[in-house]
């Protein structure tokens, strides 16, 4: 992974003194509380409903073990042992206080790691597929470019109050594991036939309270242009979006207004001054950056494995484990790992100090010193022998790191939701419990299949319901919480959004409509279906008529009984 | 003392006292517009806010004046004899488009300063405006950025290309001054450093 020269290191160290005098003139009282908003979320601090919360920079979702262990660390010293794997790969601590923060940077910036653009209406951290590098369907790897941009964009002088928030994600795969359609930028990387690499350029993608799925605004960008021509979409952005409206300023509503063809006339008029200018890619620099992201030392094994085989035909907890959370490899004789962080009656993503330990000994010892944060909110051990998967397999276990549910029912995604957030409308922890609970029998998670369920506290849809085959809403309606269910969202190359069924539920009736929406999936299914090609196929109908079909939801019911 | 923090000669300093007054449009009382319900605090690009009575009653005074650019665009006629002594620079607000400044003036160096004005600090416009002064229209001489300017966006400000800052009255540009070097070596090019990192040293 990227390790930090003089330059990065000095950015860091000059970040986290910044810091450090931006918070004393704060407290001091010399700077206003509207004046410190923006810096502090720029370093990822949010004022929250019980304490600040910090969110720590994961850039594009790698990990070194040393890493792992100072952020097990610092939720000792300064937080409460445990932190949060967010959506955006990144790394939250709950409970901090804000005279402590400068500290935490210092710590944070030993181990090459820092809190900047994290928040703020900046271009914030950069996510790639979890799987780069790694990946069979993969033709490059993303990280090289997103190091490159991650750094261009640090600290980016036009670029730092931009109307709303900035988000870019990467990926090099055929199958779009990286959400692309869902980011203001999303860059597909591809050969083209000769092997340059060429991107194809999406923009104008945004959940929240208007969900929408990006276009294609370039076709094939050559690599070297990538900067320069991100740097002309964020100017025409910057100074022609909605800064009159917080809720139309992203650049989502700027696209869509002035539709894709006259966004990208307006783009490529202002690249025609920006291109093969000083942030132009040198091949050197591509090089130089490329040379961290090398293959580990594989050794040169078989990709079948007899002890492997056997134990997989003896103990069915290992072979579930394996059928779900083991995942192929580009080389033979390797796997890689998910380590979920969704066993029920937790926060999905919530991981303590222990367990950061514990996964930072499992990656020295099976997976070269690297683990990912993925956007599900899980850990990823990239590089294990098929060899070592029973092993690793035990120790997770015994570590509370082996639930066999990846892409199952329980694998949620949730945002920290009331409980946390001062932005939430309504609670998401308990929801996401409540629904584990229901569908904790094993056999039935792995009958029901593949689906993702994603649970967001507000329309800031940082738990992603719209794109969740089944997505869940907390809205707030007259001071008490109400969850609106949406079915049909999708993520990847067939990305859609989901539709909402109808009005909203009370917290204790989630778990129960979902059971219907599974009933009527497992009854409408042909052998090879997904809930999501049911949902494709039959339409939300039937589910909507199951949900609904022996009570009025929600607020009505209560009105009615009122009566 | 003014509170005006100036380049002179690559060196940052506050002057002891600036030459230039900013003319402004007659206030109006302008009714408070919401959207979601939220007062509006920036006004939309492009947008025209001022009325030909504003720009008619603009009081110019002698001497060395900024002038609003909707004043510049009505009245510029009037003003050819000042800006031949040099005495005539333009200012923008943040939703006023570069290019309108240029239509009416293709040629800059008969300013000797171009003013900013930023109404509220978060409002990220000013710095591709400056970018494109310095960069697309070539513009070399004073580029000041008064308002709502603040110590902790002096760094990026200077790095757009702005060469004098009217730190905002209740702060001290001389504190202000240190923030100028929060960062030693930033990575990306600009208008001041305008190479990135790599193209400046030999990395790794």
């Amino acid at each position: 992974m990227y390790k930090y020269d003089e330059y990065d290191h000095r950015i860091v160290r000059e970040r986290a003194a910044q810091f450090r005098d931006q918070t004393r003139r704060f407290l001091a009282g010399e700077l206003g509380g509207e004046e410190f908003k923006p810096l502090r979320l720029q370093n990822g601090l949010y004022i929250q409903r019980y304490a600040p919360m910090l969110r720590v920079a994961v850039p594009y979702g790698m990990l070194s073990s040393a890493q792992l262990r100072k952020l097990a660390a610092i939720s000792r010293t300064y937080d409460r042992g445990y932190a949060h794997i967010s959506t955006r790969q990144n790394v939250q601590y709950n409970w901090p206080e804000l005279s402590r923060v400068p500290d935490i940077l210092d710590e944070l910036a030993e181990v090459e790691m820092h809190a900047i653009q994290t928040s703020g209406n900046c271009i914030r951290n950069i996510t790639v597929d979890q799987f780069a590098g790694i990946a069979p369907d993969e033709t490059v790897d993303p990280r090289p470019l997103a190091e490159i941009v991650r750094q261009c964009s640090t600290f980016h002088p036009e670029f730092a109050l931009l109307p709303r928030k900035f988000k870019i994600a990467m990926t090099g795969a055929r199958e779009d594991r990286a959400v692309l359609q869902m980011h203001d930028v999303g860059l597909e990387l591809y050969r083209a036939a000769d092997g340059e690499v060429l991107i194809k350029v999406w923009v104008g993608g945004g959940l929240g309270r208007t969900p929408i799925l990006g276009s294609v605004l370039h076709e094939a960008l050559p690599w070297r242009h990538v900067l320069t021509y991100i740097e002309a979409i964020v100017r025409v952005y910057n100074l022609h979006g909605r800064r009159d409206n917080s809720y139309k300023a992203r650049i989502k509503i700027l696209v869509k207004a002035l539709g894709i063809e006259e966004f990208k006339r307006q783009v490529e008029a202002e690249w025609v001054f920006l291109k093969d200018g000083p942030n132009t890619i040198t091949q050197a620099e591509l090089d130089r950056v490329a040379a961290h992201f090398t293959l580990p030392s594989y050794e040169k094994l078989a990709d079948q494995n007899a002890d492997f085989e056997a134990k997989l035909a003896a103990e069915r907890g290992f072979a579930n484990w394996v059928k779900r959370n083991v995942h192929t490899h580009k080389q033979p004789g390797y796997r890689s790992v998910t380590l979920s962080l969704k066993p029920t009656g937790t926060a999905p993503g919530d991981i303590t100090a222990g367990q950061f330990e514990k996964v930072a000994d499992l990656a020295d010892r099976f997976s070269y010193g690297e683990i990912r944060s993925t956007h599900e909110q899980n850990l990823l051990l990239s590089d294990v022998r098929v060899a070592d998967l029973y092993t690793l397999w035990q120790e997770a276990r015994a570590a509370g790191l082996a639930t066999p549910n990846i892409g199952l029912i329980t694998d949620i995604i949730c945002c920290p939701g009331g409980d946390f957030c001062d932005l939430a409308n309504a609670k998401s922890i308990p929801v996401a419990r409540s629904i584990q609970e229901v569908f904790d029998d094993l056999d039935y998670q792995h009958d029901i299949g593949d689906i993702e369920l994603n649970i967001s506290g507000c329309m800031n849809s940082c738990g992603h319901h719209h794109v969740g085959h089944i997505g869940v809403l907390g809205v707030d309606k007259d001071g008490s919480e109400w969850y609106q269910v949406s079915i049909g969202g999708k993520q990847g190359n067939d990305a859609s959004l989901g539709s909402v069924i109808g009005p909203s539920f009370a917290q204790d009736e989630v778990a129960g409509v979902v059971k219907r929406l599974i009933d009527v999936y497992l009854e409408s299914r042909s052998p090879e279906e997904r809930f999501i090609d049911v949902v494709r196929r039959i339409g939300i109908e039937p589910f909507k008529t199951r949900v609904y079909a022996d009570r009025q939801p929600g607020k009505q019911q209560k009105e009615a009984s009122n009566v | 003392m003014s509170n005006l923090i100036k380049y002179i000669n690559g060196v940052p300093g506050v002057v002891a006292e600036d030459a230039w007054q900013v003319a402004h449009l007659p206030a109006v009382t302008e009714e408070v517009r919401k959207q979601a319900g939220k007062p509006v605090l920036f006004k939309l690009t492009g947008a025209e806010t001022a009325t030909p009575e504003q720009i008619s009653a603009t009081v110019i005074p002698a001497g060395k004046v900024l002038v609003p650019l909707t004043v510049w665009q009505a009245r510029k006629a009037e003003l050819a004899g000042r800006v031949v002594a040099g005495e005539i620079g333009v200012w923008l607000e943040t939703h006023e488009l570069v290019e309108k400044l240029i239509e009416s003036q293709q040629d800059l160096t008969v300013f000797p300063v171009i003013g900013v004005h930023i109404e509220r600090f978060a409002d990220g416009r000013a710095y591709s405006m400056a970018n494109l002064l310095r960069t697309r229209y070539g513009f070399k001489a004073e580029l000041r950025v008064f308002g709502d300017v603040l110590r902790d966006q002096l760094f990026y400000l200077r790095r757009v290309g702005f060469d004098a800052f009217e730190i905002r009255a209740d702060r001290s540009a001389e504190d202000a001054l240190a923030s100028l070097k929060d960062f030693s070596e930033p990575y990306q090019a600009s208008v001041v450093i305008d190479q990135p990192v790599w193209r400046r040293h030999a990395r790794g």
